[in-house]
């Protein structure tokens, strides 16, 4: 009896030590503080999207913590964090919604020196970069937002510091989708939007801070107005979007607004609408339907989005050691992995190309042909041989970022013009 | 009551029996009151004290992240921005104008169905047990979630849905009608499926309490089948009719998940308006804007109560 006990405490500590050393994490006996005490659980507050079962047993494998999802809507979360910042270990919101959490005081800045990858994370954040190429950074572009001045400021630092407030879990480029076999003819711009050739047909999102910008960027394309920040605009500029919004509403260009994933896909399968703004892994879905459709890259670029892990401002002890073994853990390359074979972006792309097939790889990353077929995280094909990704290789989509989503300073007075825009 | 208690005590002095009564009646009225205690407590806490609250919290300041305890009116000068102005309907007329045609048109829509149904079982339908199984079976729909009864509508009346479909392959119409659906007329159709129960059950229940002996006397006195409804059955159904009216009112009033479904989120509603405020944690002008509501609806159902007095029907 005694034996059996000795035997399988060696064994427990021999396999927690490996996976110690494995980790590099613990700072005094080698473990990660999760495996030598009681078993950890994160509540995870997030959108659903970037939620997957997957994740969650994969972490419960490699590193014994369980993780807990709170799925909300986006601005649930923003909610959340600023009502009730107890509710929950660790978030992963919008890089935009920064600039509301911050100022409230209840998210904490992070150690970059606990993040091991900190230094690999892709200069997209950092820097604004792509291939060392500047990229467009109206809106709430993540490298404005992305350190902090000190770990409980509340400003925003201008320059890289040691504490970060989010760190990337997924970001892409978005732009609109179509029906191909219904348009029957190339769509290269933004302003194809609101042509009048497509009355009845279009959608955009009922996201106000969203669905604005995607205004902005079809009034840029028809040479009307150029905004100097689409994510910043004057009352002047929200006047002057809102009432070429209302415009189009009243002469019945909308067939719908759109507010969740479930809902683009819908209507763009269905053939309500043949173009409208969408997100990446709807137009995924709707492919996976039999129904043609594409995410159309236009030549006045896209606009960008990109969420993070935050840490509460009350997680201490275990819970924050286990939140960034969590991370570290995130960043390694598995998780990666899995979101790009979604068709998301990952923070630390070379951890992440490890754990990925070379062709995959060529397919998602570099925008070559598929050599085999492409299967999504459940196995099902996704592409057949041959096919190539919409909008081509990381750098060239990410290259065509033209704004990011945002917060804007007059968010309150354009809150008030969408209102009145549905009201039209 | 007070005859029999003046009876019992005829051999008392005058003063006693009067002080008997009075401590009989604080008794009794003691009694009342504890009665009533539980139902004002719980009208207290989920009732009168966020009702207070929204409205402090109206008056209140607020930025992208936090509210600010002051006094200000901003938040229902915002509400009502643009209203002075002659030339054009401002935002928030024009939400309620919308959201009123909607009440109006729901509530007639519910009436005369709901009236007709309940008139149905209430009179034509002779055995008790057969008018009990058909008025369960008007509740059957209510067995599911309402978000699903009205999303069941959308394959249904879309471009490619079956309505469509069906009167293209029948040769009636050439090409789709857009209107089915993401239109006033789709969500008119959604509130009418949703809320006409809510007509049904009130009126049943006044017109099953309508005693048979003034129909048949209104018979004999030669009144036609529409006189009688008219001068018989409507008059007695009317408290029915008025709580029902309350009901689907109140209800449209405040939707915003059916036009917004059924509208393709394109349709104005006032309770719309204060969920994208929610949703951008504008609080204090949400909650300006909960309040306008508020007392709009209580305009109305005052109105209502006016032309039915249901206190004294019941």
């Amino acid at each position: 009896m005694t034996t059996t006990i000795k035997l399988s405490r060696r064994t427990l500590l021999q396999g927690a030590g490996a996976t110690g050393l494995a980790l590099g994490a613990g700072p005094i006996t080698g473990f990660p503080n999760v495996i030598a005490a009681e078993p950890v659980t994160l509540r995870y507050l997030g959108t659903a999207v970037n939620q997957s079962g997957d994740i969650a047993r994969k972490v419960k494998e490699d590193l014994g913590i369980t993780i807990e999802y709170i799925p909300v809507v986006t601005d649930e979360v923003t909610k959340r964090v600023i009502t009730q910042p107890n509710s929950f270990d660790i978030v992963d919101t919008e890089f935009f919604s920064l600039k509301k959490l911050i100022p409230s005081g209840n998210i904490q800045g992070m150690d970059a020196r606990r993040i091991k990858q900190a230094d690999n994370i892709t200069p997209v954040f950092t820097k604004g970069e792509v291939g060392g190429r500047k990229i467009g950074d109206q809106g709430t572009a993540p490298k404005k937002v992305f350190y902090l001045e000190g770990q409980t400021g509340k400003t925003f630092a201008g320059s890289a510091t040691e504490w970060i407030t989010l760190i990337p879990t997924t970001y892409n480029a978005d732009t609109l989708g179509i029906r191909p076999d219904l348009i029957k003819r190339p769509i290269t711009s933004w302003k194809e939007l609101l042509n009048p050739e497509f009355k009845g047909k279009a959608a955009i999102l009922n996201i106000p801070s969203i669905g604005i910008m995607d205004a902005a960027m079809v009034i840029e394309a028809t040479g009307d107005y150029t905004y100097p920040d689409k994510g910043n605009m004057t009352k002047a500029e929200i006047d002057r979007t809102i009432k070429l919004l209302i415009e189009a509403k009243r002469a019945g260009q909308f067939r719908a607004f759109w507010q969740d994933f479930n809902e683009s896909v819908n209507l763009m399968a269905s053939g309500e609408t043949v173009i409208q703004s969408m997100w990446s892994p709807a137009v995924t879905k709707v492919r996976s339907q039999g129904v043609a459709c594409t995410y159309q890259p236009l030549k006045e670029g896209y606009r960008a989005w990109a969420t993070g892990f935050g840490l509460p401002k009350t997680l201490t002890g275990r819970k924050l050691d286990a939140a960034y073994d969590f991370i570290n853990w995130f960043l390694s390359g598995w998780a990666g992995a899995y979101l790009n074979r979604q068709g998301y972006y990952s923070a630390v792309l070379d951890t992440a190309k490890t754990q990925m097939e070379p062709y995959e790889w060529a397919y998602w990353m570099e925008g070559k042909p598929a050599a085999q077929d492409i299967k999504g995280p459940d196995g099902g094909v996704l592409e057949k041989a041959g096919a190539i990704r919409d909008g081509g290789s990381f750098e060239t989509r990410m290259g065509g970022v033209a704004c990011w989503n945002a917060v804007m300073d007059e968010n309150t007075y354009m809150v008030r013009k969408w209102n009145e825009f549905i009201a039209a | 009551m007070t005859d029999a208690v003046l009876a019992t005590h005829a051999e008392s002095p005058p003063a006693a029996a009067h002080q008997s009564l009075t401590a009989k009646t604080r008794r009794r009225r003691v009694l009342a009151y504890l009665q009533a205690a539980p139902m004002a407590f719980v009208f207290l806490v989920f009732f009168v004290v966020p009702l207070a609250l929204t409205l402090m919290v109206s008056f209140w300041e607020y930025n992208e992240y936090e509210i600010i305890p002051a006094f200000t009116l901003q938040n229902y000068v915002d509400v009502f921005e643009g209203c002075t102005a002659t030339t054009d309907l401002c935002t928030t007329v024009r939400t309620y104008l919308s959201t009123l045609k909607f009440c109006a048109l729901t509530w007639a829509f519910t009436l005369v169905i709901g009236f007709t149904v309940a008139y149905f079982v209430a009179f034509h339908v002779r055995s008790k047990t057969m008018q009990m199984v058909l008025f369960l079976v008007c509740t059957i729909p209510f067995w599911t979630s309402n978000v699903i009864r009205m999303i069941s509508w959308i394959p249904l009346l879309g471009r490619n849905g079956l309505v469509n479909d069906t009167l293209q392959g029948m040769g009636l119409i050439s090409r789709p009608i857009e209107g089915l659906l993401y239109s006033d007329f789709s969500v008119v159709l959604a509130f009418v499926h949703l809320n006409t129960v809510f007509m049904i059950v009130p009126i049943f229940n006044s017109m099953a309490r309508i005693d048979r002996a003034l129909i048949e006397a209104a018979y004999d006195a030669g009144a036609t089948g529409w006189q009688t409804l008219w001068n018989v059955v409507v008059p007695l159904a009317k408290p029915g009719i008025a709580i029902g009216s309350i009901f689907v009112v109140t209800l449209v009033m405040g939707d915003f998940v059916t036009v917004g479904v059924m509208g393709g989120q394109q349709i104005a509603s006032v309770g719309k308006v204060i969920q994208v405020q929610m949703s951008a944690l504008q609080l204090p002008a949400a909650a300006a804007n909960a309040i306008v509501l508020l007392g709009a609806v209580m305009l109305m159902i005052v109105a209502m109560t006016r032309l039915i007095d249901l206190r004294k029907e019941l």
